[in-house]
């Protein structure tokens, strides 16, 4: 992704320099992964960055076509939000981010503390490795999105993400010019990171609209280190830096994971807090196997070679 | 086992190692649990993304050895193996290759360290179950004109 130095600055300064690592550009420009840090001891819950994502986002949400074509096996059930394009108390087809509620009393204290929920942006994303179709992907810069144009809405990136994020909505997308009532269902939509706003040089509406700079975007790497001299300065908690083998938004809480997990309403698009291991891992060790084969299967032939011939020339030695 | 016998089990399981591709491949779509398939008492697994994702990764390595432990002893006799090849049989080399190839990138891709483009990555997603079609349509156009890998 090619990226102006001056356009990403200029980003940069309307986002007030605080939310925006001064290596961002830079990292952007070389293709490094961006992360975003939630400081969520800042976070007031006043909505601003779900409204500033459903207004700046709208144009990409579905505009599905009625009657939506009668599905086969009558089982598959329609997924239909274009009715409540409102709801905000959930991850929807109409709304990619969303605020989670825990009230909490840790070491004697209460705490309100307030999360927003969105896709994670996993640095091995599942989602876009078993889509069978290439339209999840991940991007150099760690953004991972959906391509709306391909999706068939089958929903396995719902599936296999840990957080279950992408939600469908039916009547809308490539399927209803194939077999629209034998095979897809519509098109997943999730958080994209604003992708479009920072190939401009700009950073995610999220961000760009919240009044008291709860997050924070720069090369992953650097974000990592803040999130773990913020956790130590103020004896906060991380989430999302292992998660799933490593995400692309790291939170960090003045109250542990765990505690958060146990008081947040948990359910259909609104994902839970809860350790998670790497989905990919199994993959990721059979990969080696599935590498050298080949080279394995090439040598064993050498060597029943070798090993024949030598056993032909001792029977020639024998006679 | 006589020398023939052995090549008759040797065919068998290798088509059953594709066939077991082909499904672990299928199962990668979202149309097992749709079409009731998973609902089939025993069957439950089919419609379980991971665990036919990996079952894929370990047939593919059983694939790939014995594929190429094939070609390792072809490749033994030198040029006088080569021009028994038919060009029917030249052009199912070509696909198998092409699916070899795809399905490695595939691998490649799934790492965490290795990064392919979107544009890339849909055109691996695409190419290596196309691939798979057209195999087994030149499989079924090879019975039928009794065509093989080798001429005469």
């Amino acid at each position: 992704m090619s990226i102006s130095r001056r356009k990403f600055l200029h980003g940069l300064a309307a986002a007030g320099l605080t939310t925006v690592l001064p290596s961002t550009a830079r990292a952007a420009s070389q293709g490094e992964e961006l992360a975003t840090l939630l400081d969520l001891s800042k976070c007031i819950g006043c909505g601003a960055c779900v409204e500033a994502c459903k207004e700046t986002n709208a144009h990409k949400f579905p505009r599905p076509k009625k009657p939506f074509p009668r599905m086969y096996p009558s089982r598959v059930k329609v997924f239909d939000w274009s009715d409540k394009q409102d709801v905000d108390d959930r991850l929807t087809p109409y709304n990619w981010l969303y605020i989670q509620t825990a009230n909490v009393t840790w070491q004697g204290k209460e705490y309100e503390i307030n999360i927003p929920r969105r896709c994670l942006h996993c640095q091995n994303p599942p989602c876009a490795n078993l889509c069978p179709w290439g339209a999840a992907s991940k991007q150099a810069n760690g953004i991972v999105r959906i391509n709306d144009k391909i999706c068939l809405g089958g929903a396995k990136c719902k599936n296999v993400c840990p957080w279950h994020i992408p939600e469908r909505q039916t009547g809308v997308g490539l399927y209803l010019k194939l077999l629209p009532s034998f095979a897809g269902n519509g098109v997943m939509y999730k958080c994209d990171r604003c992708f479009d706003r920072v190939a401009k040089g700009l950073i995610p509406a999220c961000i760009e609209a919240c009044p008291e700079n709860v997050q924070t975007i720069g090369p992953r790497d650097e974000i990592v280190a803040r999130a773990h001299e913020l956790a130590k300065k103020t004896g906060g908690y991380i989430y999302g830096e292992k998660e799933n083998g490593g995400t692309n938004t790291i939170y960090v809480s003045p109250v542990p994971f765990d505690i958060l997990d146990q008081a947040i309403e948990k359910g259909p698009g609104r994902p839970h807090l809860s350790p998670v291991p790497n989905s990919m891992a199994r993959e990721e060790n059979l990969a080696m196997a599935v590498l050298a084969a080949p080279v394995a299967g090439l040598a064993a032939a050498l060597l029943t070679g070798v090993s024949k011939v030598s056993q032909e020339k001792q029977g020639d030695k024998d006679e | 086992m006589s020398k023939q016998s052995k090549a008759i089990w040797s065919k068998n399981l290798f088509n059953l190692l594709v066939f077991a591709l082909l499904f672990t491949g299928l199962a990668q779509m979202p149309i097992f649990k749709r079409y009731y398939l998973a609902d089939i008492p025993g069957f439950a697994w089919t419609s379980d993304f991971y665990l036919n994702h990996i079952l894929h990764y370990i047939l593919a390595t059983i694939l790939l050895f014995w594929i190429f432990f094939r070609l390792g002893k072809f490749l033994r006799q030198g040029q006088r193996g080569i021009k028994t090849i038919s060009p029917f049989g030249w052009a199912k080399i070509f696909i198998w290759a092409g699916i070899i190839i795809t399905g490695i990138l595939r691998v490649l891709k799934n790492q965490p360290n290795i990064f392919f483009s979107p544009e890339t990555t849909m055109f691996i997603d695409w190419t290596h179950p196309g691939l798979v079609i057209i195999l087994g349509l030149a499989a079924l156009l090879g019975k039928f004109l009794r065509q093989g890998y080798f001429k005469g």
